[in-house]
């Protein structure tokens, strides 16, 4: 999968580079640690810009391409930062098969954001995510934890509303 | 001693519709009405029926509220729990009779005719409490391998029962650990597939979510009959409860001494890492889970030398899927005989499926193997919700394909869905209905291995490719008869040369289509009609003017403007315009615009 890079400024903060350093301390050493190090890292700043990878692959004594190649691989790395509120549609089989991608259609309309993307203000970001499980519901959509089921495409507005 | 017990769902299909914030309610509705000391409230996980969530169940009446909401909580509590009536308004419609009985929900369709084997314990027991699975005869299993049994009883017990891998393959589960078990190394691995990708799958969830401790113990069960002391269980972190409730489970574990150093005073050793996936489809695959599990890129390896041979970190490993782990215990303490008994010749025990898709009772369904497809879907499922007709079903997930309305009395088993060109999968099933177009189907699975492609080896990064973009061509009503055959060719060519199971079957969804539908496709390449009337490029709406009762309010709803007409003159929509968006369909009150 293709994966879009952030052109917005690193704004790390000397508080989580600590974190990061003990995440790092922790599990140096361990078998197979990157992975871990990287899901947690992404919980400290929210994603892994290349700031961040840097530090990982300094702190492990791995190439900073190892650590770029994991990040780019899975889909739950994201090279972007996410938006105050985080917009996820489901499209799962059961959810595309009731019309997930017409709420993901409206969402992108109603925002001017693509998927992958974050509003200028940091308020928003769209992604379409796999199947969440909650097959009963379909189609689903998250904002942050928040879900809401058994969508039709006119509720987008009043949902976005709330968030506005 | 309680003298009622409330069951409430603490499951991801229920907790999204607010589950734990009635159990919070719940308690302390329970709390004001001073009955802390007389009713118990318990987080279960899944009861299998989501379509109807969040649900609860009160016993002893066993009373199955369904779709229950913070509201109806106070009510219940006043009216059942201290006076002793049932809110009737909110049972499950099938477990109350017409005399006014509450049915047992085993008697419901639903239920009946299931046999839970593998969910046996899920909506039943906490999941965070270690001693509620015990009583349910939990850690026996492992205690009776540990002091009566040899390791390679085990493995014959295992072998004898015929239980086969739930996570797609079907590969023999004993086999695998006898192959891993005769490798002699100084380190060995146990590894617990809990990477459940397939979209529309979520029964291994509902096991780790209902009954984490099952798992741990088939680990600790395999761990002993191959000589390993280290297991890992690689699990998606989309799955944030199951991820939650194992670490759980696992800290108990310890704490209880069925984990860690010298398990039951035997001087066997075993102890569980949780691994988290990061979303990626092809880790669901055995090479690809354990280059993960190592920290790199999950690309598969070719095979050989097999997992069993050389797998995680270059020692003998076995990988096994959560659903097989959940039938491990039960087959050692009720013997191999027992669950030989159950299901067809050469696919034996039961199989959870999820269903999902266009059917009445989406939820988790456990039945025998060889049950027909027609009782999972009507007896079980409840049909196709809105008198619509059954088209297909499919399963197997993105590797699988369809069975058609032909096939509909089918068993169910391995064996059977290949030779109709489906597989098995992990057990998602997925309903279709008239309204779906099986090319657009197929394009769909495309997109998905398309994105999931890790691009290691060509037949499956390019050649999917180039598969979708005949889809597309096709769906946009751009196609040939000849592109059909060319789309097959390369189907063939793909299923025989890529590298992993992955790209093997990724072209199964066109091929299955193919083979069952190949009408639609012709219909949309030579009448350029799409059949079911999704593919948007291929339909129209049109307006009956029979029906129409000139009243514009559909030209105000068109976004595009495509609609002329003013009041109580004839309406028409100009094609060219027009980008189907359906908002007139939608808003006209009369029906008379339709999809054409």
């Amino acid at each position: 999968m293709k994966k879009r890079k952030s052109n917005l400024p690193f704004k790390g903060t000397p508080e989580q580079e600590k974190a990061l350093m003990e995440v790092i301390a922790k599990h140096k050493g361990e078998k197979g640690a990157l992975m871990p190090v990287m899901q947690e890292a992404q919980e400290i700043y929210g994603y892994l810009p290349i700031e961040v990878q840097q530090m990982i692959a300094h702190g492990l004594e791995v190439p900073v391409e190892k650590v770029y190649g994991v990040a780019t691989f899975y889909s739950q790395f994201a090279l972007t930062p996410k938006g105050e509120y985080k917009i996820s549609v489901c499209l799962g089989t059961a959810c595309y098969v009731k019309g997930a991608q017409a709420i993901i259609d409206r969402i992108s309309e109603k925002l001017g954001i693509g998927p992958d993307e974050c509003t200028a203000d940091g308020k928003f970001s769209l992604e379409a995510c796999r199947c969440i499980g909650a097959c009963g519901l379909a189609p689903v959509m998250t904002v942050n934890d928040e879900v809401y089921g058994r969508l039709v495409e006119s509720d987008v507005d009043d949902i976005l509303a709330k968030y506005m | 001693m309680y003298r009622s017990q409330v069951l409430i769902c603490g499951g991801t299909g229920c907790t999204s519709s607010h589950s734990l914030k009635i159990i919070e309610a719940m308690e302390a509705e329970i709390k004001a009405a001073g009955l802390e000391n007389d009713v118990n409230v318990v987080k279960t996980g899944c009861f299998g029926l989501c379509a109807l969530g969040p649900i609860m169940i009160v016993y002893p009446e066993g009373c199955f509220y369904s779709m229950v909401t913070v509201d109806d909580v106070k009510e219940i509590v006043q009216e059942h729990l201290l006076k002793g009536r049932i809110v009737k308004r909110l049972l499950f419609k099938e477990t109350f009779t017409e005399s006014n009985d509450v049915k047992s929900l085993n008697e419901t369709d639903f239920y009946k005719h299931q046999k839970r084997v593998a969910l046996r314990n899920c909506g039943v027991i906490n999941p965070e409490v270690i001693d509620e699975y015990i009583a349910m005869d939990g850690y026996q299993a492992l205690g009776k391998v540990l002091t009566e049994m040899k390791p390679e009883d085990v493995i014959q017990t295992i072998l004898d029962s015929g239980l086969r891998g739930r996570g797609g393959g079907g590969f023999p589960t004993g086999l695998k650990w006898k192959l891993a078990a005769g490798n002699a190394a100084d380190q060995k691995y146990v590894c617990c597939n809990a990477d459940e990708g397939d979209p529309g799958a979520f029964m291994d969830r509902s096991v780790l979510e209902g009954d984490p401790h099952v798992v741990l113990e088939a680990m600790a069960i395999a761990g002993y009959a191959i000589g390993a002391t280290q297991g890992y269980i690689y699990v998606r972190a989309e799955y944030p409860i199951a991820v939650e409730r194992l670490q759980i489970a696992i800290d108990q574990a310890h704490e209880y001494g069925l984990l860690g150093k010298n398990i039951f005073d035997t001087g066997f050793d075993f102890d569980i890492e949780l691994r988290l996936g990061a979303g990626a489809f092809v880790c669901g695959e055995e090479t690809a889970l354990m280059t993960s599990i190592e920290g790199n890129r999950g690309e598969p390896r070719p095979r050989p030398p097999y997992p069993a041979v050389k797998g995680l970190f270059n020692k003998p490993t076995i990988l096994n899927n959560v659903e097989t782990s959940a039938n491990i215990p039960q087959i050692i303490l009720n013997g191999a005989d027992w669950f030989a008994s159950m299901g067809t010749e050469k696919s034996k025990g039961t199989k959870v499926f999820a269903l999902g898709g266009k059917i009445e009772h989406t939820g988790l369904v456990e039945v025998p193997m060889g049950t027909t497809l027609r009782t999972v879907i009507e007896d079980i499922g409840g049909g196709i919700p809105n008198g619509k007709k059954f088209k297909a079903a499919q399963t197997g997930g993105p590797s699988g394909g369809c069975i058609p309305a032909e096939h509909f009395d089918i068993p169910i088993d391995y064996d059977n869905l290949i030779s109709i060109g489906s597989m098995m999968g992990s057990g998602g099933l997925i309903v279709m209905d008239e309204d779906t177009c099986m090319v657009d189907i197929a394009k769909f699975f495309l997109e998905f291995t398309v994105d999931e492609s890790c691009g290691k080896c060509t037949p499956c990064r390019v050649g999917t490719k180039r598969l979708l973009e005949i889809l597309d061509k096709i769906t946009k009503g751009n196609g040939t008869l000849e592109d059909i055959d060319k789309m097959e060719e390369l189907c063939y060519y793909i299923k025989e040369n890529a590298l992993c199971g992955l790209g093997q079957t990724a072209p199964n969804p066109v091929l299955s289509t193919l083979k069952f539908f190949r009408d639609e496709y012709v219909a949309h390449v030579v009448d350029k009609k799409c059949p079911a009337g999704v593919c948007k490029s291929l339909t129209q709406y049109v307006i009956d003017d029979e029906k129409c009762k000139k009243c514009s309010l559909c030209t105000r709803v068109c976004p595009v403007g495509a609609i002329q007409g003013t009041v109580k003159n004839p309406h028409h929509i100009d094609q060219s315009k027009c980008i189907k968006c359906g908002a007139c369909a939608d808003a006209c009150k009369f029906k008379a615009i339709v999809k054409k």
